[in-house]
């Protein structure tokens, strides 16, 4: 990426995060700390690599996000809005009765979702499924999916992973959004999964380690994943919060929201970015 | 009376999936490491590049199913109605049900009739489950000849569908040689009578033809429902035979709760009040056994059915 288009992703995250907070502030209810952990990956892919039409949202040739860990919603829908998909008034109606943009992702309701999610470690299979789909008929796009490494903990994953290793799925990327925290405190305290990318290898996969939060190495590592024979693991390297230092800190953050004071401290935390 | 053929539902099923596979490009088939139980061994000879084995890990292959759907195929998933129904039970509800996709479900061993690899491998609680989930549709066939037919109304209705087949081979039922299409929703009238409606699904469909032969001996005339169209339930078919006769009696491979008699029991009681006998597991989970040894020992075969029905008319 050249500077200028690294200086316009930052752009692009810094606003999905402002957006992300005002929302979860609005709604009085949501996930602040995992839905920023996630920006910069969203940045990256929506602002810079998917293949995608936002105006055309079921482009049967677009690529494919899953976000299995559906309660980052938020950020997903904040730059879903910002890069042309709905809408940015939308954003206020999160969580509200009647609101196209539900707690968790609800691909019947929110143009630009590829998949429903909200229960945890689901999002990988059905990543299988669409890879296979795109194989069976020789398309050529990519099939995305974003997991927390908490919901890493749920059997399925591993399910997911030797099936796409056993059908060759190289057009399936998986992001792993390891920020090493879950709603009760750090992973490795409650169910350790000790290292991540080495039980990925030792699954068939190709594994790249990233900092999740350096936009140049995301994007490298997504572009990386495209050469290879092997499904591809990205381990990004993230911090529950990022951005926001009172919210890095505190990972009670994890499921509440911030009150109009922390959404304005937060904000102006943004700004002097 | 001639004796009616003895045919296996599984292999119907198996057969028509190959029958429908030349005219729908788009369908797929999962397959958990029981393609050959399931009989879709037969699809995966034929169409490999069509068939994938998720082998023995069936939340993946559900959501696997889910993603295919999603791209615009015909998924079919295939397994022991337990593994299907209850294993993956929460990836059918969150990646299926939920987004309403277009997957289909087919569950063989249904009931007790895994019979002799025992409760762990039976499914009497499929229907129930399956039921619950809203946008869902469950299909029970009797026989060989409606399993043919309800496979096709399967890959042909859009949304979420679940059909439960049976491990054993089922009497052909008279009244449903000349079926010619099956219409979800829809039930079918096999015999007429004014004196007691008997409902049933899948393999005891065959029964409730013979319980209905042996009441004809001794004067009394049953009307006769297949149900195998559970969910939606053909409210009209049952709620017109429940007003002509005033009795109705449900017949399942099922327990008695949530599955065909649950499901007539709140349809009876929000539109038309009728004294009701449901007959199915009690409430017990199964037990191994020989398919006959096990059917009479939960008093689910003609024999044992026919006196407790005629004692439920004469109350």
């Amino acid at each position: 990426m050249t500077e200028e288009e690294i200086k316009k992703i930052e752009d692009l995250a810094n606003e999905v995060r402002a957006e992300t907070l005002k929302m979860i502030c609005r709604a009085d209810s949501g996930h602040p700390g995992g839905s920023l952990s996630i920006v910069d990956v969203l940045a990256v892919l929506y602002g810079f690599k998917l293949r995608h039409r936002p105006t055309e949202p079921k482009w049967p040739e677009r690529d494919r996000f899953v976000l299995s860990k559906g309660h980052a919603a938020p950020a997903l829908y904040a730059t879903l809005a910002l890069t042309g998909y709905f809408n940015r008034n939308l954003l206020a109606t999160l969580r509200e009765l009647g609101s196209s943009l539900q707690g968790h992702p609800d691909m019947n309701k929110t143009p630009g979702l590829d998949f429903s999610t909200g229960s945890l470690g689901q999002g990988l299979s059905v990543g299988c499924g669409m890879a296979l789909a795109a194989q069976i008929d020789s398309r050529k796009y990519q099939t995305y999916v974003l997991v927390g490494d908490g919901e890493l903990q749920e059997g399925q994953n591993w399910e997911a992973l030797m099936f796409a290793n056993q059908h060759k799925l190289n057009n399936l990327t998986l992001i792993v959004d390891d920020n090493g925290m879950q709603l009760e405190g750090p992973t490795e305290n409650i169910t350790d999964l000790g290292d991540i990318g080495e039980k990925m290898a030792d699954f068939g996969w190709e594994v790249l380690e990233i900092d999740g939060h350096n936009l140049a190495q995301i994007e490298e590592a997504v572009e990386d994943a495209h050469g290879f024979a092997k499904p591809t693991a990205i381990i990004a390297n993230t911090v529950k919060g990022k951005g926001i230092s009172f919210i890095e800190t505190a990972n009670e953050y994890h499921g509440k929201p911030l009150s109009e004071d922390e959404l304005l401290k937060s904000l102006k935390e943004l700004k002097n970015d | 009376m001639t004796e009616m053929k003895k045919q296996s539902p599984r292999e119907a099923f198996g057969q028509t999936l190959l029958e429908i596979a030349e005219e729908e490009p788009r369908l797929i088939v999962l397959g958990g490491d029981l393609t050959k139980s399931t009989k879709v061994d037969l699809f995966a000879e034929r169409y490999p590049e069509r068939f994938f084995n998720a082998g023995i890990a069936e939340q993946n292959m559900i959501g696997a199913a889910a993603g295919l759907a999603a791209s615009g195929k015909i998924p079919l998933a295939a397994s022991f109605a337990v593994f299907i129904t209850s294993r993956a039970n929460e990836q059918v509800r969150a990646a299926v049900a939920l987004p309403k996709l277009n997957v289909n479900l087919v569950g063989t061993h249904a009931g007790l009739s895994a019979s002799q690899d025992g409760s762990s491998h039976q499914s009497v609680e499929d229907m129930a489950l399956m039921r619950a989930l809203p946008n869902m549709t469950v299909l029970a066939p009797a026989d060989a000849h409606e399993t043919k037919l309800a496979t096709r109304a399967m890959i042909k209705h859009e949304g979420p569908i679940y059909m439960r087949l049976p491990r054993h081979e089922v009497t052909d039922v008279v009244g449903l040689s000349g079926k010619k299409e099956f219409v979800i929703g829809q039930g079918d009238q096999l015999m007429t009578g004014d004196d007691v409606t008997i409902i049933a699904c899948g393999t005891m469909t065959a029964e409730a033809v013979v319980v209905a032969q042996e009441l004809a001996t001794q004067n009394i005339k049953a009307d006769v429902l297949n149900m195998a169209s559970i969910k939606p339930l053909d409210e009209k078919l049952l709620i017109e035979s429940a007003q002509k006769t005033g009795k109705v009696v449900t017949i399942e491979d099922h327990t008695i709760i949530g599955g065909l008699g649950g499901a007539v029991a709140e349809a009876l009681s929000r539109n038309h009040p009728t004294k009701l006998k449901s007959f199915g597991v009690n409430d017990v989970f199964g037990e191994s056994g020989r398919t006959e040894d096990l059917y009479s020992a939960r008093g689910l075969t003609a024999e044992k059915l026919a006196p407790e029905v005629l004692k439920f008319i004469n109350k």
